[in-house]
């Protein structure tokens, strides 16, 4: 096949992939836009298949990682997708590095000239330790997302700097790679050694409540890594598709850091957000607060106009999701108007709460987002808080307060406050909530699922 | 003229625009289904499977293109995977879709 014809059929699965995430801005196109991200990988990996010349192992690996992929997608849990997007990231990363690898072997396949010149040193440098970090920084983003490893910061004097020294390293043989006359592996990699170690670095210092910023900004990685890739071999699909990608995991990113009210530069230094409750309503104080049954709960609620049910993590670990519909259909049995409000950082990762819901079959236009639900807080008769805690701390407001700032959805306002919890632990932020000790709020403690599982009983 | 420039900056321009479509793309995507469009950013981004499939193209097998083939595997796990479990997101949100948009 002509060179032309090749680039024509690279730049129409480009467009497939541009209109796959065009899709996604409505629940009803997003089918087919998913459906599109496959054409248009199909149609690539099919034009390639025309210039390579080793058939029977191209097609044959591509078999192998396609079973694996498609018994890990058809298995894993709605509520493990955080780790499973982890996963798939440090898979791109490796593989981005096993690419340069080969590139610098063997030059000639991928259409370079023998030696390789400059600029193509310079973009396999890129692609090369955009990938190790991706690939490293995923594997212990997914260790901590699985619980395999302890979701609290590791600190330690001087991090920073040994990071600094590192990445100067890093470059110094980069340049090295660069100026030398014939392939240096040896400072290539050495490069690559040192980029898998920044990786790890970076990451192992972030704490649990900021691995949606870092699952986002290594979705970004692992496209950028791809785009790099694509520089080096000059193929100007690759380009845009790992651009769309780094822009989207940079956009989630920062839609994170907003949600959390954190600032970018700080999630990625790290140190924030280790074991929860850790330093919980230390400030001597004995507040009182008023705790009640689940049946007291669903009197509450079955005599009320409306309710609005905002969901957390919390909701998701006790596997509620499905009570949770049970409990929102039978007060829509009772004419109560339910609803559910979430917050961006709701879950482990941004939607997540969503899927965990649409899962359960909740409909989604039951299911509102913060700037949309609001606003009708406080003409609703109860709001039931389901394993949530930061996100509808009043604390928010008040100047001085370490999350003063944060948008939170404002249950405060609403006539009646009932909020199941297993203890009065503080959450993520190890802030006590003024919330639970508001006379308008009842507490019902005890495990998620139990509890709704009883109201649904006595309503 | 156009023959003068490096092809790199060539890239470079594609590269910047394309950005840009990101950017105005992504930001319309609905919040309720941020977790598919990481899931199909993933897998779009093992675009890199065209990268691996060069590099195990070669036909007289040295190391590189042993390395190829694990980079080919890798890659196709993230396509199937990503698109698949995006898919199967996707089809959560379709059952009760009566109303029209979220």
């Amino acid at each position: 096949m002509s060179a032309n014809f090749i680039a024509l059929a690279y730049l129409v699965a480009a467009v497939f992939f541009i209109l796959a995430l065009k899709g996604l801005s409505s629940p009803l196109s997003s089918r087919r836009g998913n459906l599109f991200g496959m054409v248009g990988m199909a149609i690539a990996v099919a034009t390639t298949l025309t210039i390579t010349q080793n058939w029977m192992l191209i097609l044959g690996c591509i078999a192998i990682g396609g079973i694996i992929g498609s018994i890990v997608a058809n298995r894993v849990q709605m509520t493990a997708m955080p780790e499973l997007v982890a996963f798939m990231h440090s898979l791109v990363g490796l593989a981005a590095v096993f690419i340069a690898i080969a590139a610098v072997n063997n030059p000639v396949s991928f259409g370079l000239p023998e030696t390789l010149p400059m600029g193509s040193k310079l973009e396999l440098f890129l692609g090369t330790f955009i990938g190790a970090m991706t690939w490293s920084g995923s594997v212990i983003a997914f260790l901590k997302l699985s619980g395999k490893m302890s979701g609290a910061p590791v600190i330690f004097s001087g991090q920073h700097a040994i990071n600094l020294l590192l990445a100067i390293v890093m470059i110094g043989f980069g340049l090295w790679f660069f100026f030398s006359e014939t392939t240096n592996w040896t400072a290539f990699i050495a490069m690559t050694a040192i980029a898998f170690v920044l990786g790890f670095l970076i990451i192992i210092p972030i704490g649990g409540a900021d691995m949606p910023v870092v699952i986002s900004m290594l979705n970004s990685y692992s496209g950028w890594a791809a785009a790099g890739i694509g520089f080096s071999l000059g193929n100007p699909m690759l380009i845009i598709a790992g651009s769309l990608v780094g822009s989207s995991g940079a956009i989630l990113s920062y839609i994170m850091c907003k949600a959390m009210n954190r600032p970018f530069l700080s999630v990625i230094l790290g140190g924030f957000g280790g074991d929860a409750g850790s330093q919980a309503a230390s400030d001597g104080t004995q507040k009182t607060y008023r705790s009640g049954s689940a049946e007291d709960a669903a009197f509450l609620m079955s005599n009320a106009d409306s309710v609005i049910i905002i969901p957390g993590y919390g909701l998701a670990v006790a596997r509620a999701q499905h009570s949770v519909k049970e409990l929102a259909e039978a007060l829509h049995k009772k004419g109560v108007n339910a609803r559910f409000a979430i917050h961006p950082v709701a879950g482990r990762m941004p939607g997540h709460m969503n899927v965990l819901l649409a899962e359960a079959e909740i409909p989604y236009e039951q299911v509102q987002e913060m700037e949309e639900i609001n606003s009708d807080f406080s003409t609703t008769d109860v709001v039931l808080v389901l394993g949530a805690n930061d996100v509808v701390n009043p604390a928010a407001n008040v100047p001085g307060s370490p999350i003063y700032g944060m948008p939170i959805l404002e249950a405060h306002k609403a006539r009646t406050v009932i909020v199941v919890k297993r203890s009065m632990a503080a959450g993520y932020a190890g802030l006590d909530n003024d919330l639970f000790y508001m006379d308008k709020t009842m507490m019902v403690f005890g495990d998620a699922k139990k509890v709704v599982e009883d109201m649904v009983k006595s309503i | 003229m156009i023959g003068d420039i490096d092809p790199t900056i060539i890239h470079l321009t594609v590269f910047v625009l394309a950005v840009f479509v990101g950017y105005h793309v992504v930001w319309n995507v609905t919040p309720a289904l941020h977790t598919p469009l990481m899931s199909v950013t993933n897998a779009i981004s093992s675009i890199i499977l065209v990268g691996a499939m060069l590099a195990a193209g070669p036909l007289e097998a040295d190391w590189g293109v042993w390395l190829g083939a694990i980079a080919v595997v890798l890659a196709s796990i993230n396509v199937f995977g990503g698109f698949l479990v995006t898919q199967r997101m996707l089809e959560m949100f379709r059952k009760k879709d009566k109303k029209g948009n979220a």
